[in-house]
């Protein structure tokens, strides 16, 4: 019982991980906290299942044109929602013109997908059921393959080291000349990347559902409000440790109020820790 | 010269009362059309309408939240929920003897307050996103809950609505029923919109860092409306529970929260006509759509993206004509101080303020360090030196906006509350800032009465119902603040939209605020900056007759003409150390301050 608690959280945590990367990776680029990153992770399973299932292709061709379909998504989320409202950042519009693009993606898919949980193909066929089940470990190891790609992108590449520069200070990033705009819009991209490998490594667990996205963009936010916005290890950790309480929660209390659980903890700590518990102090207001 | 201001203070005053009547009556005519609708058309219209009415009760409330207090409460269609749940169960009898259902929503909207409160609280502390995602993690739990709960929700087969008595038990009986509840909430929402109360979100919403120095409390504040918006939320779900005549998880999608806060941002912020007609136009719009119907929040949330980039003020800019016509180009600020024995009649006298070893460390700059200071009442005390010289952090300090780590800082004897700024204006001390931070899309006039909140009596409730106290203190406050903007002669301005002003002008209008809340001491932090030489004169001849008055004044400056012009005391800091200190004859042959600072 708790190898297989531990199996379900370690997989579930892997993917609300991915996901507070995906939102921390968006941050990063333009300070915007956006409620598209849910929504690439549900879409992740839904192209994976539309490609693999519905259209035949070989998993390969499938996966790669999933992250092809998110990328794109990224870079709309970038233009549509995100460009017109960098000038005025402090009223906070951001957070409506992201929630329309996530409620129009959401409204799209489940009129042209289905409204209904949809299957989402198996990936290698390896194991049947128990914990050594693929549909187990394949969000693990996507999250690690990200962190590890993403730590050679940000320490050996000249455009992972113009990422961080971006991130650390947009100003003077600018005035040494980075191009700073084509820079945000290929950040989205890569956040498009990692969500849908998110939705396409947790596919077998979440299957391909429309009402994924709203409930991503909670579980997901979970980690990155914890561990502090723009923190990818505290989004790591904090997305594994919610994905552990939950299960266990889940065994312990059932299904439906381990989310009630779930929820006022996380309120309880947030408002504890309103900077999360590895983020920065507040910025001067006067 | 005050005789004639007086007169245009009375003729101001039966423009205020017209101004707020003709926003009060597009709303009548909103609800007489709405009566006359059973006439005119058949059961299914009627419908239609109740509905409409039913989700206004509930956005009527929202607007507080999300168009006045700019807290961004997605996912309120939990607490529509909630109170359809309660009302129904209670009526049902599920756990309890079959209740009343008139009873059972009064029960609901009691209930709805507390969780009114629960959802609201991280408003208090989180930031826009993460309240945003809080309200919305609520919305899930509750439905889930509904779900779960199968002994007394019915689970997801459901439970039906509560049935009122005849007459309301008929299309038209129900549809007048919910309307007359409607017209009610509007009118207590009008209410709240037009008092210290409405202003004071507005200024929590865009000004946040002078609603604190004015002494408001935000979450005082924000718990009141929270309570309130619950509670109508939750009326709205009895009704909507009734209207549904059977209540199952599914009827309550997230679809529904994102009408409501679409409803209110369509509408207009700080409006209650935009929000009232963006409700019934998103009711309405699936119905002449009817094909549509599928893609209608898919619309809506089109409509949102369109409203954000496009057009931010809403439906309620688009019928603002007034701010359409141009103001008078060649304005030139002329203060009368005359009126000032009038502005300051209610001032209290106090003792000295005084920064005793005072310390603030910023990482590893020091930018107070051990700094000792006396400011006295009828004085003007200078606080000069180059940038980063810890003017405005000590500033901010007295102004509790800086907690200090060593020091104290005394007022007639008695400590102030470090780092709590909200608690300043009780104790008279009023500031103004660096750049004015002044609510563009308020009036005027409406800038200048915030200063006075705190002298406001009334409770929320005495606004809502319009009682007695409630009129005398906007009567006060209105009076007070006309006089305040007469003396610095702005008064022609009072019901321009202030992001309309010049730099200077808003200047000036932070000065009247300040002045409202009766201040022993007044705290300016560099008035001049981007005044013209005409206006820095003026500026300081209002100082000094603010100053003769009793008034002690700490002027934060970088024009040393105008200090050493007026300043009775004048202190020079340089590194957040006090370099020197006396009268300005003395500080303008000290050694070490004309090579630092002055030049030679």
């Amino acid at each position: 019982m708790l190898a297989s608690i531990l199996a379900s959280g370690l997989a579930m945590g892997a993917v609300y991980a991915l996901i507070g990367i995906t939102y921390n990776t968006m941050f990063s680029a333009s300070r915007v906290v956006s409620f598209t990153a849910g929504q690439l992770g549900m879409l992740g399973g839904v192209f994976g299942s539309l490609f693999v299932l519905r259209l035949g292709m070989p998993m390969i061709i499938g996966l790669l044109f999933t992250f092809a379909c998110c990328a794109i998504i990224g870079v709309i989320t970038e233009i549509v929602a995100v460009r017109p409202v960098l000038k005025s950042l402090d009223q906070h519009l951001y957070v409506l013109s992201t929630l329309a693009l996530a409620l129009m993606i959401q409204q799209v898919t489940a009129i042209e997908w289905s409204t209904e949980p949809q299957p989402f193909p198996r990936i290698f066929g390896i194991g049947s059921g128990g914990i050594t089940d693929e549909r187990f470990w394949l969000p693990i190891v996507a999250c690690a393959a990200t962190i590890i790609g993403l730590e050679l992108l940000y320490r050996r590449t000249l455009i992972g080291h113009a990422f961080l520069a971006i991130a650390e200070d947009n100003f003077a990033a600018r005035a040494l000349g980075l191009p700073e705009r084509n820079l945000r819009i290929a950040s989205y991209a890569l956040a498009g990347m990692i969500g849908a490998l998110a939705g396409f490594s947790g596919g077998a667990l979440l299957l391909a559902f429309v009402a994924n996205g709203f409930l991503l963009n909670f579980y997901g936010f979970i980690p990155v409000a914890l561990g502090g916005l723009g923190n990818n290890r505290g989004a790591i950790v904090g997305g594994f440790a919610l994905g552990i309480f939950q299960q266990t929660a889940n065994f312990l209390v059932g299904g439906i109020f381990s989310s009630v659980v779930v929820f006022v903890i996380f309120i309880i700590l947030l408002l504890a820790a309103p900077q999360g518990l590895f983020g920065a102090s507040a910025t001067r207001r006067v | 010269m005050q005789g004639v201001a007086s007169a245009g203070a009375a003729a101001k005053e039966t423009n205020y009362a017209s101004v707020a009547w003709s926003q009060f009556v597009p709303l009548v005519v909103v609800f007489v059309l709405a009566i006359v609708v059973p006439f005119v058309s058949n059961d299914y219209w009627v419908l239609i309408a109740t509905r409409a009415a039913v989700y206004w009760v509930l956005v009527a409330g929202l607007n507080l939240m999300i168009g006045f207090a700019g807290q961004l409460a997605i996912g309120y269609v939990a607490l529509l929920t909630l109170g359809a749940y309660i009302t129904s169960v209670l009526a049902a009898g599920n756990v309890m003897p079959p209740v009343n259902p008139f009873i059972a929503l009064g029960v609901a909207g009691l209930g709805g307050s507390v969780f009114g409160v629960i959802v609201g609280l991280p408003a208090l502390r989180l930031r826009t996103f993460y309240f945003a995602i809080s309200t919305l993690g609520f919305a899930t739990i509750v439905t889930q809950t509904a779900l779960a709960w199968q002994s007394v929700t019915g689970g997801g087969i459901g439970l039906p609505g509560p049935e009122f008595p005849a007459p309301l038990n008929t299309h038209w009986g129900f549809y007048y029923f919910c309307l007359a509840i409607a017209a009610f909430c509007t009118w207590m929402t009008y209410n709240v919109a037009q008092s210290r109360f409405g202003r004071a979100l507005i200024a929590v919403r865009d000004a946040d860092v002078a609603a604190d120095a004015t002494g408001i409390s935000k979450p005082r504040l924000l718990i009141v409306v929270f309570l309130f918006c619950g509670a109508l939320a939750a009326v709205a779900g009895g009704l909507f529970a009734s209207l549904q005549t059977y209540i199952t998880p599914e009827a309550f999608t997230f679809d529904l929260s994102v009408l409501f806060f679409i409803a209110v941002l369509i509408g207009g912020r700080g409006s209650i006509l935009g929000p009232l007609l963006g409700t019934v136009i998103l009711t309405l719009l699936p119905e002449f759509a009817a094909p549509l119907a599928a893609w209608s929040t898919f619309l809506y949330a089109v409509l949102l993206l369109v409203i954000v980039l496009a057009a931010p003020g809403g439906i309620a800019a688009l019928l603002d004509f007034k701010s359409r016509n141009p103001l008078q180009s060649n304005r030139a600020i002329v203060p009368r101080p005359a009126l000032l024995d009038d502005v300051l009649a209610a001032r209290t006298r106090g003792g000295v303020i005084t920064l005793r070893n005072v310390v603030l460390k910023f990482g590893g700059v020091r930018a107070v360090d051990d700094v000792d200071l006396n400011i006295r009442p009828g004085e003007i005390h200078g606080l000069i030196g180059p940038n980063g010289s810890g003017k405005t952090t000590i500033l901010n300090v007295i102004s509790g906006f800086y907690r200090p780590e060593a020091g104290e800082v005394t007022f007639g004897g008695v400590q102030l509350d470090l780092g709590k700024p909200e608690t300043r204006a009780a104790r008279g001390i009023a500031r103004t800032f660096q750049t004015p931070r002044i609510i563009g899309e308020a009036s005027v006039l409406q800038n200048v009465m915030i200063g006075g909140t705190i002298r406001g009596r009334a409770t929320f409730a005495e606004t809502l119902l319009l009682l007695p106290r409630h009129r005398r203190d906007e009567a006060m406050l209105r009076k007070m603040a006309l006089q305040a903007l007469g003396s610095v002669g702005l008064e022609s301005l009072a019901d321009v939209r202030a992001d309309r002003l010049q730099h200077s002008e808003l200047r000036f209008i932070e000065i009247a605020r300040a002045l409202m809340s009766q201040p022993t001491f007044l705290l300016l932090d560099e008035p001049a900056a981007g005044l013209a030489a005409d206006e820095i004169q003026r500026l300081g001849q209002f100082i000094q007759e603010i100053v003769r008055r009793g008034v002690g004044v700490m002027l934060v400056e970088h024009h040393a003409d105008l200090i050493f012009d007026i300043c009775h005391h004048v202190t020079v800091l340089n590194l957040g150390r006090v370099l020197a200190s006396g009268t300005p004859a003395e500080i303008r042959v000290h050694k070490e301050v004309v090579s630092a600072y002055l030049g030679g």
